[in-house]
Parts: structure tokens; sequence; C-alpha cells
């Protein structure tokens, strides 16, 4: 047995810091073998629009290249443009020797028992790598699509943006229109190399009784830059997930931006965490929270590890409901003389003045309720497909009725 | 005919007596002012007038062109043709300057354009309110005016914050808003203002001006003596000469 094998069955009954524990052995493996699809036709009409609800369109066109991964089986892989390789991390392994050797170097293989398992019960995922000096307008489309009821999806993700580069990629991560449960354990390292660009744009649309548990790092050197956006729109069980960024080389930037509605029953405790190791370094953490009746816990923590870095972290979250609660913890340790990092957190229910502002401006209350919403929840991200817009603006209105 | 008429307005804020019965007549194409020291009630007139809900009227009643708006909601107010620059107006996070002013428009200004004519383009994309100064709030506040265009325009200390550079341009827009260039008997706007330096009354005529004191309006004259004689003599003469 490999020595990363041996700490993923010692840690395999490790309880995660955070978040509620869950049973791996309450879901199942079985199931879940779809036949490759190279053209999306088992998709029915119901799961299409599903899908683009999560962002992803189904489509090769216009996109720089799509995966789509259906509880275990990748059923869709597909780079349409020079300079991107996309496959599914078993053919990559197969494909680069070296690869191998960058796993588990980001997220510890012994965190707790989600990473054990990912590493013991192997569920594919993605293997997305932007070559040297190539410049990707279009985005890569990733999905990982939960088909079967009570199905577990632990599945590994490794990015790679090679020198100078650039890559936009847009997960979608959903589940079956019938389907209620399950768990999805997703183990993401990413590597922005020297002066690489990567956007990082991650859709998360559950359903009421599926648990999420994903474990993201993130390392940058030199001069490169990682935007994340996280948007999570719609009901899910629990989620738990804090995202490491380490900003390794001078130069580097970091940008983390979340979006999140709380639903009744849901439980989300999410964070942003950037370390600042080199001078000249810069990062920004912004989280906005809004809850309808569910539970959210915003984090984020800013490591100032050398002088002549700046950063910044601002939470932000709106009670729309009486038994919402939104717990934001912001965190900043600096750890060297001259570190630059601020923080701002406020957390409430939407004020009586702006709202009667806005209807001095012939709004009526509802208009004004949603208007301010939207702007709280405002979501710049270019390249996001039309249904996604759309499903964004739904949730806005949603969220203002019943104040 | 009237634009405005205040008969005999009591109101209250979380209990406290802030207006003790005001009477004001507005006519058509008029503009009046308020003077008064701080505290006196002046912006708790134009916020009641307005309709915002900590301002509760307890007794009394306020006619818009003759229709009774006491118990409206603001936005009722405001598609009826009153509106208002606020003072210290809320900020609003992740909603977009353009994005109001459309609002306000309802589609019937063209916002470039106005926006263009009072160089306010700069500001178009920034958030409401959020990192203005205090000149740059006075003129968002009034090109929102602009575009919502309406027939009772209340203003609330329109030059305080604005630095010398930018009052002429705020002069300017308060001069269209009450379309100062027209000959009276064409004007179909009226305008109550707020102000303390009377810096105002240099770019408009104002019909009339009113000396406000815990909450009752003291007395009424021409604007420009009234300021002349708050100058010389000072608000508590003002009270001994009522007394």
């Amino acid at each position: 047995m490999s020595e990363v094998k041996a700490k993923a069955q010692e840690s395999l009954t490790k309880r995660a810091p955070l978040g509620p524990d869950l049973n791996l052995e309450d879901f199942v493996r079985e199931g879940g073998e779809w036949s490759y699809d190279p053209d999306y036709s088992q998709f029915t009409p119901e799961e299409r629009g599903h899908l683009l609800r999560a962002g992803i369109e189904l489509t090769d066109a216009e996109h720089a290249g799509t995966f789509l991964q259906a509880d275990a089986a990748v059923v869709h892989c597909q780079a349409n443009r020079p300079g991107v390789e996309l496959m599914p991390l078993t053919r990559a392994l197969e494909h680069h020797h070296w690869l191998k050797d960058l796993l588990w170097t980001l997220v510890p293989v012994d965190a707790d028992k989600y990473t054990a398992y990912a590493e013991l019960s192997p569920g594919n995922g993605y293997f997305i790598r932007a070559l040297p000096g190539v410049k990707l307008t279009e985005p890569v489309e990733a999905c990982l699509y939960l088909r079967t009821d009570r199905f577990a999806q632990p599945v590994h993700n490794v990015v790679i943006v090679e020198p100078g580069a650039r890559l936009h990629i847009i997960t979608g991560c959903t589940t079956h229109p019938r389907v209620r449960s399950g768990l999805h354990v997703g183990v993401s390292e990413f590597f922005v190399r020297e002066g690489g660009h990567l956007t990082f744009t991650m859709v998360h649309n559950w359903a009421e009784e599926v648990h999420v548990r994903p474990r993201t790092a993130v390392r940058v050197e030199a001069g490169g830059t990682y935007v994340s956006h996280y948007i999570m729109l719609r009901p899910v069980k629990t989620v738990q997930t804090y995202p490491t960024v380490t900003l390794a080389g001078p130069e580097a930037v970091a940008s983390l931006n979340s979006v999140i509605i709380a639903h009744p029953g849901s439980e989300i405790d999410i964070g942003g965490r950037v370390l600042l190791t080199a001078p000249g370094t810069r990062a920004e953490v912004i989280a906005r929270t809004l809850t309808t009746g569910g539970v959210c816990i915003s984090r984020g923590h800013l490591v100032g590890e050398v002088p002549e870095v700046k950063a910044h972290l601002e939470c932000r979250g709106l009670i729309l409901a009486p038994r919402g609660v939104i717990y934001a913890i912001p965190e900043l340790e600096g750890r060297a003389a001259g570190v630059d990092m601020s923080h701002e957190a406020a957390v409430g229910r939407i004020a009586q003045e702006e709202v009667e502002y806005l209807m001095a401006r012939g709004l009526d209350e509802d208009q004004a309720v949603s208007t301010i919403v939207r702007g709280f929840l405002s979501v710049q991200i270019e390249g996001l497909p039309p249904a996604l817009v759309a499903e964004l603006e739904q949730a806005v209105q949603e969220s203002g009725k019943g104040l | 005919m009237n634009m405005l008429e205040i008969d005999d307005l009591w109101v209250h804020i979380d209990g406290r007596e802030v207006l003790r019965g005001i009477n004001l007549k507005i006519p058509v194409g008029e503009t009046h002012i308020l003077f008064g020291k701080n505290g006196s009630g002046k912006t708790s007139l134009l916020m009641t007038i307005m309709g915002f809900s900590r301002y509760r009227v307890v007794k009394g009643r306020i006619l818009l062109h003759g229709e009774d708006i006491t118990h409206l909601p603001p936005f009722e107010r405001a598609r009826r043709g009153v509106g208002m620059a606020f003072q210290r107006p809320p900020t609003i996070r992740g909603l977009k300057t353009l994005d109001l002013l459309r609002a306000c428009a309802g589609g019937g200004q063209e916002i470039l354009a106005l926006a263009q004519r009072y160089d306010f383009l700069p500001f178009l994309d920034r958030e409401v309110n959020y990192g203005f100064s205090g000149g740059e709030l006075k003129r968002s506040e009034l090109m929102q005016l602009l575009a919502q265009d309406p027939a009772l325009v209340l203003l609330d200390e329109p030059e305080s914050g604005v630095d010398l550079e930018n009052l002429q341009v705020v002069g300017d827009i308060i001069t269209q808003l009450l379309q100062k260039g027209r000959r009276r008997s064409h004007r179909d706007k009226s305008g109550l203002i707020i102000t303390h330096t009377g810096f105002i009354l240099n770019y408009v005529h104002a019909d009339v001006g009113y000396i406000m004191l815990e909450g009752r309006v003291l007395c009424a004259g021409n604007p420009r003596e009234l300021l002349e004689d708050i100058k010389k003599f000072g608000y508590e003469e003002c009270i001994r000469c009522r007394r």
C-alpha cells in the first residue's frame, strides 16, 4: 500500500473540524454507470432545463472545452480549442506521468474522512490544463452531476494554468430533477503558474437532502491571479468548505467572491482563506450571504506572513426571515510588521431607510426590496450563460417575497 | 391653484412631537424657502411631505394639487409628482447609480444625455451614494430628481458640503428643476427648499421664506430680507420679535 493510501486509510473515520459529521455508509456507490454521450442525446428536456439552471448548457459551441461527469461516469469530455487539455483525471494520470506527484500536494489526503474517502473510493474528476502562454477567451465548462439518488460522488479535480496562460472555468454542480439526496465530495487542487490567470466560477444547485464537502486548495505563483466566484442560490442540506489559496510568489493576486442564499433547512458553512506568503501579494475575500430561514456561517481568514502585502475581507449578510441565522467570522492574522489587512462585516435586515429612499423615487415596496436584494447579490461575471443570469434574477425575486 | 397645502400638521417621531401645527401653501410655480436652526423641524417637514413612515402624522393633512396625500406611501406620492433630494441619503451597496436613475425615470428621461449635460457620466457605474464626497452626493440626488422630473421639488440643504467648483452645477440643476428659465406664468413646478447659507437664493428666485423654530413656522416674508435679518440679528432676535 502506498504512503498516500495508508494515510487515507488511517483518516477514514477522522471527523472534519467544521460542519455536521456525516456517516459515509449512508450513501451508495452502486449504479451510476452511464454511457459516454458525444452529443448529449441521453439527457431529457427536463434534465437539460435543470442543468441550465446550474449554468450547464450541454453544448460544445462557444466553450473551450466541456466535461460532464454523471455520478461516477464521465459521459462527455472534449477540448475544443488548441492549447487546452481536458480529460478525466484517470486518463490524465496515464497521459502525464508527472501528474501523480502533484496529487495531494495542496490538499492533505488525511485532512478528514472526506479527503480520505476521495482517495480510497476514487470517482474520477476532471483534469484541465492551459498550456504556457495560451489565453483562452471562451470558458471551459465542467459539470459534476448527481444522477442517482443517495449516490456518493467523490471526485478529484486538478487544474493547471501554465506560465502566462489564461483560463476561465465554469463548473456547475447539480442533481437530476428527481434526485433528493446524495453526497458530493470534491477535492480540487489548482496550480496557477507564474503570470497565469485563472477565473473559477462554481455554481452549486443541489437538492434539499444533498450534503456537499468540497476540499479546495490553490497555489498561485509570482504574478499569477486567481479569481473565484462561488454561487449557491438553491436549497441544500449541508455544505462545508473552506478553500485555501496560497499566494506563493511576489505580486500574486487572489479574489474570492461568494454569493449564497440559505434556505430553510439548509446548513451552510463556507469560508475562504488566503495565505499571503510573498511580498507584493494582494487578496480580497468578499462574501455576501442571505438567509430566507437557513443557517449560514461565513468565514474568512487572511494571513499576512511577510511585509508589503495587502488584503481585505468583507462579510455582509442579509437576514430576510425571522429564523434565519448568519454567523460572520472574519479573521485577520498578521505575522509581520508592514502587512496591510482590513475587514468589514455587517449582518442585519434590509434597512427601512433604504427601502423608503427607493420608494421616494417611485418604486413600490416590493420593487424597492427586490432592487436592494439584487444589488446585494449583484454578480457581475463575464461569460455567464444567459440561463444562469436569469436564474440569479429569479432567485432574487423569490428571496424578496414574503418580507 | 396651490401645488402644496398643509393644514395644521402635527407630527411625532417615536412618540416625540417634532411638528406642531404647520400651515403652508405653495402655489404652482412658486418656490418657498425654509430657514431655521438645527433641530427646528425643517427636515422633519420635508420627510413628512415625502411620506417616510417614521414621521407619524397625528393631526392635520397634506394636499397635493388638492388631493389629500397625508396617508399615502412614499411611492404613491412620488408617482403623483413629489420628489426630494435628501441631505444625507443612504448608501445602497451593489446598486449602480445608473440603474437607480433609470428606475427614477421610469423610461421617461434619457439618462445618458442628462448625465452628459451635467458632467455626471463618471458616476453612473458607481454604487448608489457609496464613497461619494459631499458635493457628489448632492449632485447624485439632484440627478435623480432630474430623472424623476417631479412637480413639487423638495430640497434639503442642497448646498451643504458642496465645493465652489460644484456650486454652479448644483445651481444650474436646481434652476432646471424649478423651470426658473421660464416665465412665471409658464411654470408648473414648485419648490420647498431648506437652506442654511442662503446660497440657493443666488440661483433661484424664491417667493416666500419661513423661519421655523421648535416645530412651528414662526414667521413668513421675503426670503432675502429674512436671510439678512438672520445674518444680522440671529435666530434669537426672530424669537424675541415673535414674542
